[in-house]
């Protein structure tokens, strides 16, 4: 079975690599580059896991990240954290806002991939 | 061994260097050659009386002899010690030595001492640097735009140098994506050089004596109790050696805020203002009118309350020129560090029309914006009488919005370099982040 991914992503040219990237690993990819409506987004889209990044326009990926780790349904879906400041510190809010998996950016493509495909299951 | 031990190292090393004799020094003071050696090798204690005849006798202060240039140096070596990682009995067994250490090894001593000094240099500039990266949003929001373009250019370039079988569309695709990201990233790393380069920072990482003034402010969270009191606090105590006012030129200005301060407590005593602040809420109007004060005045009681005391508000206060002269961050608000602020923030529209007071709810431009509610106000003043220059003030005090968006939002930002309103018809200057409408 095909494995979806929701890539939350304001950055065009980030999201279409990583798009790439994901496509030709096999997966089912649907974008959305906006923190506002983003949950409606995952709710719709019932992705296996969600790739989320932190600084978007409307809302931050923390905020977003709370509120899913909130609703029953989503509260164990994968959320991989992408975040453009890496300190530990920011590691940790991420962990505690809910996040299963945080890489920084800039990120080895191979650790993407890596990363999701354990997330998944497969 | 005590530190006073070295006495007599002190006093071998001064008679040395003024070419006396141990015989016509031993005389001077009336002891025997053989005990001053003894003294100078620190095997015998010296007397308050000895050593008053030994300073005399060598020309030195007592205390030259008796605690020695030294101090520093023995300061500097445990500093080193309590810095070391080790932590380990043996660590603690050589502290008990350093006196010896210093004695037998002098120049080694000043050496680990200066190298821990300018260890201490480098940590405090890291902390401050640390500080200015998380506070700063200029240098937030440059070092976004690289990570970004970067990340970009790394991704899409790893899949072109990784894929043989790309096909051409995406191929060209991705060319121009690197491009476009490559410009983007020397255009933000140009702003941020430029921006480094004008900021003319000293090493502390603070750059002018009203940042070591809101360092010292943020510390207290802007709340100066001792102010309240009936008997307040003197002001000189306040400021004095505190660490981060390290300019006298800083503490020039702390001591200009503290005397405003005391004359806002004294006209808004804090027990009736924050009664009266639980009554009516914090609307600057209405609290004028009950306590019968001036508007400025109540701005700055409101910026100023015990911590949780009060809505968590931010004020901002410039001269006529525009400059920020008292900058009070309020979360999420963004304050330019340095440079002008944005030119349709409320502050400058009653700058123009003094006395005339402005509320107006604003939109901070960001990934995220961010609603506020803004009052405004300015007034003239005439410190020099009929004859002096007028000066006026402009205050800005920034609530958290309530309720919902109306669309009457002012749009705003922080300033020009970093807000990404593109279609701004009040910009000055192109901005390093990507437009938005």
């Amino acid at each position: 079975m095909t494995r979806r991914v929701l890539l939350i992503e304001d950055e065009p040219h980030i999201a279409e690599a990583i798009r790439y990237l994901l496509v030709r690993d096999g997966w089912a990819v649907a974008s959305h580059g906006e923190g506002r409506s983003a949950l409606e987004v995952i709710r719709r889209e019932a992705p296996d896991v969600v790739v989320l990044d932190v600084i978007l326009p409307g809302r931050s990926g923390y905020e977003i990240l709370e509120e899913l780790r909130a609703d029953p349904d989503l509260t164990s879906l994968p959320v991989l954290v992408l975040s453009a400041r890496g300190q530990s510190s920011d590691r940790a809010l991420a962990e505690g806002a809910g996040a299963s998996r945080f890489i920084a950016k800039p990120f080895a493509n191979a650790e993407i991939l890596a990363a999701l495909r354990q997330m998944a299951g497969a | 061994m005590a530190r006073s031990a070295l006495t007599g190292t002190r006093v071998r090393e001064r008679r040395l260097r003024i070419g006396m004799k141990q015989a016509d020094l031993a005389r001077a003071v009336a002891i025997s050659p053989a005990y001053l050696n003894l003294i100078e090798h620190n095997r015998r204690r010296v007397g308050p009386e000895l050593l008053t005849a030994l300073s005399e006798a060598l020309g030195v202060e007592e205390t030259t002899l008796a605690e020695g240039a030294e101090s520093a140096l023995f300061e500097g070596l445990r500093e080193a010690a309590a810095g070391s990682a080790s932590g380990t009995p043996e660590a603690a067994a050589e502290l008990d030595r350093i006196e010896e250490f210093v004695g037998r090894f002098p120049g080694w001593a000043g050496l680990l001492a200066d190298r821990q000094a300018r260890i201490g240099t480098l940590e405090r500039t890291v902390e401050a640097l640390s500080e200015r990266m998380a506070h700063d949003p200029f240098l937030s929001a440059s070092l976004h735009e690289v990570v970004s373009a970067v990340t970009s250019v790394r991704s899409t370039a790893a899949i072109l140098a990784e894929s043989e079988d790309i096909a051409p569309d995406w191929r060209e695709r991705f060319h121009r994506n690197i491009f476009a990201d490559s410009i983007r990233l020397s255009d933000a790393a140009a702003a941020l050089v430029a921006y480094l380069d004008a900021s003319q920072e000293s090493e502390t990482g603070l750059s002018s004596p009203q940042e070591e003034v809101e360092a010292w402010l943020a510390r207290t969270h802007y709340h100066l109790a001792g102010l309240e009191r009936a008997h307040p606090t003197p002001a000189e105590s306040l400021v004095s050696g505190v660490a981060d006012l390290a300019s006298g030129a800083a503490r020039k200005l702390a001591l200009a805020h503290i005397a405003r301060y005391r004359a806002d407590a004294l006209a808004l005593p804090l027990e009736p203002f924050l009664r009266a602040l639980a009554e009516d809420g914090p609307d600057p109007a209405a609290l004028a009118r009950r306590t019968g004060v001036g508007l400025a005045a109540v701005f700055r009681r409101l910026a100023t309350l015990p911590e949780g005391a009060g809505p968590p508000v931010g004020l901002v206060i410039c001269d006529a020129s525009g400059t920020l002269t008292f900058r009070r961050p309020a979360p999420g608000f963004t304050l330019p560090r340095h440079g002008a602020a944005c030119p349709l923030w409320p502050l400058y529209e009653a700058l123009a029309r003094p006395t005339v007071p402005i509320r107006a709810p604003v939109e901070m431009a960001g990934r995220v914006p961010v609603r506020f509610l803004t009052y405004a106000y300015s007034e003239p003043r005439h410190p020099g009488g009929f004859d002096g220059p007028q000066v006026v003030e402009a205050l800005m005090l920034i609530l958290p919005a309530s309720g919902a968006r109306t669309g009457a939002e002012r749009p705003i930002g922080s300033s020009c370099r970093i807000c990404p309103r593109g279609a701004c018809v009040a910009r000055r200057e192109p901005s390093i982040l990507a437009e938005s409408g």
